[in-house]
């Protein structure tokens, strides 16, 4: 179903085996290879014999290449389609205005990765050389990986377990020649899982430096991310702030502003008071943005006018005002 | 299938005739919208049908709160859980997920996927489902370990499977659509067809209509790979407040004046009184009625009916 390039093939970065039984311990755990799920697994042995129980190997390896890496952003939504990956582009973007400013965007999303439509470059292919993968380039100052560059065609599904989205993830920091870069914008799936935990778990030593949570008005959209700031809390994440996407819409005819998603209990705003998250900003609706994402153009150059524009402006400058800080 | 009840799954899902799963490969489509939807039309489409609706997005449950049920406890007894009643005392409409099962709201649900395949597992085969008429099942985006899991322990009644795709129509969305097609595909899982959800926005001041992520892709995908397109949804701000089990839309006051947000009242379903209102619902109710004309062809074809 998938073929992937493999570049240097790494040793196997999964603590927990695709064939492990259900309450496997992991195989870093005290308890590898002794805990009652671990009779009749064929990894038993290895398990108990305690060679898995040092640290992930490739660690050291994620660590080096991003010892080149001076920010590393994580763009987060427990919720699906509130406009992470838009969002990413954007900062990519906006970031990458600044010649001298090296951005990479990196797409977490092993199953559904819209990076690549959204920046232009849904037919490109990854180039492997002596130093690794090479990353997709918008420009020359911006790189992108994604999964999305791997697929033969862009209608396959990528039907994977968790330990191999792992694995993937783990040779996105590692087997990418990112070089060096002022900004890594990571963009995730939608959910707290296996993704989360590795690229949290891989960058740990190299240290992000924070996450822009992402939501849109309504309640079903703000449980889920309120779920995922408690996340970030668990895992020791700073939260640089929280956006509000889809907050209400202008009628290109009458110029009548209504709310296609009410915020029923207080929208973003009200969420990141309650929980103590700083609110970067409301982004109107603006049916261009979902037209630019499609056509694989940027939003902020074709609609400098939009006050959605506006908007992604002041939240992007606040970001890295808090960035410039740390 | 002799073997029907060879699994604990095959067993507890021995009395449910339909299993519909509802799936997309983007998150925010309204995958979660149009399960809910679809359970409360397949409800109301015979007075006696029984619905089953499994929430199976462990890590961001929508489910609870689109039926009003936010906080509701699961009651565990002897012979397994009892899934909450959506319609209070008349039980025809009743649902699982793990968003009952967490304490505080915003507690995150932090699994990799063999806890995950593990939750399923026993969403499955632990849940006292009884006689069902259709299983609704609610997933996550993409085509991961909580499909997979549940294709996988479905296997005892796969001939009882059949999926329903939601899309937006933006390309992005699309594309996800047609790895979700491929994975349903690979999988041998029927389609009952799909879904255009969010094509077009009246604009309620002054009726003009928007292309808030523009429109008609799904139909244009439907052709494309020779599959059932069911219809498209317009955005329903309506629809959107009810399911977010806001205050009850001014339409319905008569109805729900008293047992706002109470839907386990014995005597009225209220969500569904209020659904019913939604100019959304009449639309929906057509593609249910397809939905269950495709059930009910198969079945004839397939085995006996047993009405």
């Amino acid at each position: 179903m998938l073929a992937v390039q493999h570049a240097a093939s790494a040793p196997d970065p999964l603590s927990v085996p695709s064939n492990a039984p259900e309450h496997c311990p992991g195989t870093e755990s005290e308890l590898a290879g002794k805990a009652d799920a671990c009779a009749g697994c064929a990894n038993q042995e290895i398990c108990a014999s305690g060679v898995t129980r040092g640290p992930d190997p490739a660690l050291p390896l994620v660590r080096e290449r991003m010892s080149t890496v001076k920010r590393k952003i994580l763009v987060l939504s427990g919720k699906g389609g509130v406009g992470k990956s838009t969002f990413t582009a954007q900062l990519g973007w906006a970031f990458a205005a600044d010649e001298d400013t090296q951005t990479g965007i990196m797409d977490v999303d092993i199953c559904g990765p819209s990076i690549p439509t959204i920046l232009g470059l849904a037919t490109e292919q990854v180039h492997s050389s002596s130093s690794g993968w090479s990353p997709v380039y918008v420009q020359d100052n911006l790189g992108v990986m994604s999964v999305g560059f791997m697929l033969p065609s862009s209608k396959d599904a990528v039907m994977w377990r968790g330990p191999k989205k792992n694995g993937l993830i783990s040779q996105f920091l590692k087997d990418v020649d990112w070089g060096a870069l002022d900004y890594l914008i990571v963009d995730t799936p939608p959910g707290t899982s296996d993704e989360h935990l590795s690229i949290v778990t891989y960058l740990r030593d190299s240290g992000i430096d924070g996450a822009v949570v992402i939501t849109t008005p309504q309640e079903v959209a703000l449980q889920d991310v309120r779920r995922e700031i408690d996340f970030c809390r668990k895992v020791g994440i700073k939260v640089l702030g929280l956006v509000e996407n889809m907050s209400g819409f202008v009628c290109p005819k009458c110029k009548g502003e209504s709310q296609i998603f009410k915020p029923s209990t207080g929208g973003g705003r009200r969420l990141a008071q309650d929980m103590n998250v700083s609110f970067l900003g409301s982004v109107p609706l603006d049916p261009r943005i979902g037209k630019s994402a499609d056509y694989g153009v940027s939003f902020l150059d074709e609609y400098p006018d939009s006050p959605a524009t506006t908007a992604y402006l002041e939240i992007i400058d606040k970001i890295k005002q808090q960035l410039d800080v740390l | 299938m002799t073997e029907v009840a060879d699994t604990p799954v095959g067993r507890r899902l021995q009395h449910v005739k339909h299993i519909i799963i509802v799936c997309s490969g983007k998150g925010g489509v309204g995958k979660s919208s149009v399960s809910t939807q679809l359970a409360l039309s397949l409800r109301g489409s015979s007075p006696n049908a029984r619905v089953g609706i499994l929430d199976i997005d462990l890590t961001g449950p929508s489910i609870p709160r689109m039926l009003g049920l936010d906080g509701h406890p699961v009651h565990q007894s002897s012979d397994g859980w009892v899934p909450v009643h959506a319609d209070g005392s008349e039980a025809r409409l009743v649902c699982m997920s793990v968003g009952f099962l967490l304490k505080k709201k915003e507690d995150s649900v932090v699994w990799r996927g063999p806890k995950k395949n593990a939750m399923i597992r026993q969403f499955l085969s632990d849940v006292r489902w009884g006689e069902l008429d259709y299983l609704v099942i609610d997933t996550p985006p993409g085509t991961s370990d909580e499909h997979l899991s549940l294709i996988e322990h479905m296997a005892p009644v796969h001939s009882r499977l059949s999926a329903v795709i939601v899309t937006t129509p933006q390309a992005v969305a699309l594309l996800d659509a047609m790895k979700c097609l491929s994975f349903t595909r690979a999988v041998n899982l029927p389609l009952l067809g799909l879904i255009e959800n969010m094509s077009g926005y009246v604009c309620p001041c002054c009726g003009e209509v928007s292309n808030v992520f523009s429109t008609g892709g799904g139909e244009e995908m439907a052709r494309r790979e020779g599959i059932k397109f069911l219809g498209s949804l317009p955005v329903d701000t309506e629809l959107v407040t009810l399911l977010d089990a806001a205050e009850p839309s001014p339409l319905s006051d008569g109805v729900t004046s008293g047992v706002n947000g109470d839907t386990n009242s014995a005597s009225t379903f209220a969500l569904w009184q209020r659904y019913q209102q939604t100019p959304t619902a009449s639309l929906f109710s057509k593609m249910a009625e397809e939905i269950v004309r495709t059930l009910a062809r198969d079945e004839g074809s397939a085995t006996t009916p047993s009405e």
